[in-house]
């Protein structure tokens, strides 16, 4: 049996280094990350059979349900080769799979020597794996290329190995076929592992360096920090000191993941594990940074260390002003495991008061609003998501803006705006609908390539603004699903970009403002006063709706007066009944929201901010009430 | 001051737009004739007499479902029985609501004999479509004469009630409508917008798409001819729905508008009785079954506070050309309708607000914002 019990295993803290291998899987989502680490788990006895459960890494619901992992973590399994039949040490560092986590990639993958690339193969490598896959190539890792899903009818072994040869520069025969599912070639990748990627290397006497690659809170822990041992050692009970920031810990408990975690001796050279100091907020434990210790301090961090940047923005606010405090908390809550996320307070005549929040990207705004939702119990309405924007003023000044309110009226000079270069996969018979996609959104063609017969990359640089206005959803339904799309941000560029006002009555409504480019201010005006003329009842006088840009207004529609509201007939049994509505109404109108001398029932601004997928929901959640 | 509405809760048949509480004799009874069903009907009514306060009585109304069903003889059961126990004034206004189609000379003078002195038809249109649209049987044709026919027997006054806005309608058809209207011998009209009301066969019509309602600037249009033609006839409106000649105005409808006291006999008729207001359980055969039991047949109350009696002054006074008096209103009340007084749709009295045409056209909206 090459399993090996735990307790015979080689303990932590006393691993020789060269018995350790520290790896981690590349993956698509979907591409059976999840289930390969199950099927790992279970050969290697780490986990008993009776409690074996499907995806046993992924930690939170939306993890399972997604089929996403969004926070890595790092298990030892002790594996005994079935080649040299020495005892080996493999720690498998779990990667977020999405491109909005990149960072946190490039951490994981600092932590590990190899990597397996792993693809499923009725479906052929995707966007964000290859972007990932040049990160781990860019880190010097061994890569080991890895076919999944060999089990399913519609596998294409033969030209996803070649795909992969390819784009690696191995021979098609050294890519491995597992099945995750069955278990097929799972023992022979664990041997592999231990013959391809290199030990750790590093000096167990020098003073002690860890990096941090991942970070997460628990209710009952605080946070728990995994690390890697780069140099010298860390151990229980010890002064540790984060090196960006210099703060002081203690070290109350370290151990392995194994999957559970289990408190050991300490860490020596190349482990990896975990540590909890009983800090209560992730931002004091930062991914990326330096664990040092306090007596005996190392003068150099490790490399590669980042503050995490929020890239998108978006307002979020309840539905029921009510539910204010209620967000605030969940928010809090929220921040104390996602040093990315940052927010604040936010008021706004349309919708009340709420947050700005700051993300990572599109997803991460997507997986921090529906765990607000999930978790808080809170429905929410999100302004639409845009990037930051750099405006220099006419007198030279630099002003920031994360928000179209807070752009500025007096001279601009210039407007930059960030831009990123995107790599999208697809079937070859889509490269006409995605060029054209591409250029509607204001891309400029880098080049393209064959990455196999039928399958080709193409390389735009794209303004971000453009990828977070529903990009994704256009490129995913014009190639019927089959693109997938990575993007890396490659600084800043000066736009033709105008602030785009909504007028009611001539004052603005701060929700609908939106910094475009000026070829889409048009389009935008006329969809936008469009929209909220069907959505804004009539008044008792005439209300225009007007979209401008700065004084000049670019288009106008409006909201004809009222001539009629009265019920005709109202004799003895009417009269109840209309006392009654009136009284109704007089709640009702409690709920609207003045705009100047216009009132706007705050559903108007909730279906006009509302993106398809919205309405879907809404519409769902009215069915079940019903 | 007391009044009594009379409801007669039968139709010959069920018009498409109607959710009045009517019922067709073959809905109570299967196979039954009116006179079957309505046999013991007047009996309890008068049952019901007997539980009522015994003020002498200045107005009566009978109301339907269609009160002209019923014999003379039998309606004037009911007035000779309130003149007996409560007496009426000199100048009594008594009212009977009628279809045209079911009257004949003989009855409309039975009526009068019986003590009837005002009689209000049901025309609602002079065109066939329209009338198809809301589903009335009656000919057109017969308006005229049964109009002709009540001034004969001796009718004080006529009124013919419209309604406007029917899918279909166009603002040349109801100009025609009322021009026919106004040439009638006629001292009062009601005219009213079509009100679609859940649970008809017109609502289940317009949401099925085979019919589509007039939008709301029509209906204003509608509103503002009727208003124009009828003065030049020289009616004036008394209330927003309402236009008389002068004297002509609807005594008892009035009691409604400014809260004052009567009692509705008959299934489902409310009440209001100083600050009270009741209503009795809705369907014939359980009214009749309560009222023979000796039981009453009231189904609920409500015992209206002060803030709700205001609310009610506000709703009901603003729909009469004297408008709302301003030391009802309160400061902030007030000046919730400067915008609308700014706006041309409220005029600002010395001592009242009051609606202007196109103010009446928005009354309950201006009412909400000054209850708001």
């Amino acid at each position: 049996m090459p399993a090996i019990s735990i307790a015979k295993a080689p303990q932590p803290a006393s691993t020789n280094p060269a018995q350790i291998r520290n790896f981690c899987i590349i993956a698509h989502i979907d591409h059976g990350k999840s289930t390969l680490a199950d099927r790992m788990l279970q050969i290697t006895e780490v986990v008993e059979a009776r409690l074996m459960r499907a995806q046993y890494l992924d930690r939170m619901d939306i993890e399972r349900e997604r089929g996403i992992t969004i926070k890595s973590q790092a298990v030892r399994l002790p594996w005994q080769s079935g080649r040299d039949g020495k005892e080996y040490i493999l720690n498998m560092i779990d990667t977020p799979g999405h491109v909005d986590f990149t960072y946190e990639v490039s951490r994981s993958l600092a932590a590990c020597e190899g990597a397996i690339l792993l693809v499923d193969c009725a479906q052929g490598i995707e966007a964000q794996t290859l972007a990932n896959l040049y990160l781990a190539m860019e880190n010097n890792l061994t890569i080991i290329p890895v076919l999944n899903k060999i089990d399913l009818p519609n596998a294409q072994p033969e030209k996803f190995a070649a795909e992969l040869a390819g784009l690696i520069g191995c021979k098609v025969e050294d890519v491995l076929r597992v099945s995750g599912k069955t278990g097929d070639g799972v023992a022979e990748l664990l041997d592999e592992i231990i013959d391809q990627i290199p030990a750790p290397v590093g000096d167990p006497e020098a003073p002690a360096r860890a990096l941090i690659f991942d970070s997460v809170y628990d209710a009952y822990r605080g946070v728990v920090t995994y690390v890697r041992v780069v140099d010298g050692h860390l151990k229980p009970r010890e002064q540790i000191q984060m090196f960006s920031t210099g703060v002081k810990h203690e070290a109350l408990e370290i151990g392995v993941i194994s999957p559970e975690p289990l408190p050991s001796k300490g860490l020596g050279v190349g482990e990896v594990g975990y540590l909890i100091t009983g800090v209560k907020d992730v931002r004091q434990s930062r991914v990326g940074d330096t664990i040092t210790n306090f007596a005996r301090p190392t003068k150099e961090a490790l490399g590669g260390y980042k503050d995490p940047k929020p890239m998108v923005f978006s307002g979020l606010f309840p539905l029921d002003g009510a539910d204010f405090p209620v967000l605030r908390d969940a928010l809090e809550k929220l921040q104390l495991n996602d040093a990315a996320l940052v927010y604040e307070p936010e008021s706004s005549a349309a919708l009340g008061f709420g947050f700005r929040c700051g993300f990572l990207g599109l997803l991460h705004m997507e997986i921090v609003r529906e765990r607000l939702e999930r978790e808080a119990k809170l429905n929410l309405i999100s302004t639409a998501p845009n990037v930051v924007y750099r405006v220099t003023m006419e007198d030279g000044k630099e002003i920031i803006v994360t928000n179209p309110s807070e752009f500025p009226d007096g001279k601009v000079n210039n407007v930059k705006e960030p831009i990123v270069k995107s790599t999208i996969l697809a079937p070859s018979e889509y490269i006409g609908t995605i060029m054209e996609l591409c250029q509607e959104r204001r891309g400029v063609m880098l080049g393209m390539d064959y990455i196999s017969e039928d399958r080709v990359e193409i390389r735009y640089t794209l303004p971000l603004a453009e990828i977070v206005f529903d990009f994704f959803d256009q490129l995913k339904s014009r190639t019927k699903g089959y693109a997938s799309l990575d993007y890396e941000e490659m600084g800043d560029e000066e736009g033709n970009l105008v602030k785009v006002d909504i007028l009611l009555q001539g004052e603005a409504v701060d929700a609908f403002s939106a910094i475009v480019h000026r070829d889409k201010a048009y389009s935008y005006g006329v969809m936008m006063t469009g929209k909220l003329r069907e959505l804004i009842p009539r008044q008792q006088f005439e209300v225009p709706i007007q979209a401008a840009i700065g004084s000049r207004i670019i288009a106008r529609e409006s909201i004809r007066a009222i001539r009629k509201d009265v019920l005709a007939k109202c004799y003895g049994g009417d009269i109840s009944r209309k006392r009654k509505l009136l009284e109704k109404q007089k709640e009702g109108k409690k709920r609207m929201k003045m705009v100047g001398r216009v009132e706007v029932p705050q559903e108007a601004f909730v279906a006009a901010l509302a993106t398809d997928a919205d309405i879907e929901k809404i519409k769902a959640a009215r069915k079940l009430e019903n | 001051m007391f009044s009594y509405y009379v409801h007669i809760p039968y139709c010959v048949r069920r018009c498409g737009y109607c959710d009045f509480n009517t019922y067709t004799p073959s809905e109570l009874q299967d196979g039954a004739s009116l006179e079957i069903v309505s046999a013991d009907y007047i009996d309890a009514v008068l049952k019901e007499l007997e539980t009522t306060p015994t003020d002498q009585v200045s107005t009566i109304f009978f109301g339907g479902g269609t009160p002209s069903l019923i014999p003379p003889k039998d309606l004037g059961r009911v007035l000779t029985a309130i003149k007996a126990r409560n007496g009426i004034t000199e100048d009594c206004e008594i009212t009977l609501e009628a279809n045209p189609d079911s009257v004949t000379q003989e009855k409309l003078d039975g009526y009068i004999a019986a003590g009837f002195n005002r009689i209000s038809f049901g025309m609602q249109s002079n065109k066939e479509h329209v009338l198809k649209v809301l589903d009335r049987t009656h000919n057109p044709e017969n308006v005229r004469k049964a109009v002709d026919m009540a001034r004969a027997a001796g009718f004080g006054s006529i009124s013919v009630d419209l309604i406007y806005g029917a899918p279909g309608e166009s603002l040349g058809d109801w100009a025609s409508t009322v021009k026919e209207a106004l040439s009638l011998d006629i001292d009062h009209i009601s005219a009213y917008a079509l009100i679609v009301e859940d649970g008809t066969k017109l609502a289940s019509q317009i949401k099925r798409g085979e019919l589509t309602m007039p939008d709301d600037d029509l209906m204003a249009d509608m509103y503002l001819l009727v208003d124009q033609q009828t003065l030049q006839k020289g009616m004036k409106w008394y209330e927003l729905s309402n236009w008389s000649k002068p004297g002509h105005q609807s005594r008892h409808n009035i009691t409604y508008w400014k809260s004052n006291n009567w009692w509705g006999l008959g299934p489902g008729a409310h009440s209001h009785i100083d600050q009270k207001r009741f209503w009795n359980v809705k369907h014939p055969t359980a009214y009749k079954e309560r009222v023979f039991a000796g039981q009453s047949p009231i189904k609920d109350s409500e015992v209206l506070n002060d803030e709700q009696k205001k609310s009610e002054y506000i709703m009901l006074a603003i729909r009469m050309p004297a408008g709302v008096r301003k030391a009802a209103l309160t400061v902030a009340q007030y000046e919730r309708t400067v915008e609308y007084i700014k706006s041309g749709h409220v005029i600002d009295l010395p001592d009242a607000i009051a609606l202007t045409p196109k103010g009446r056209l928005i009354a309950d909206r201006i009412t909400q914002e000054m209850l708001a």
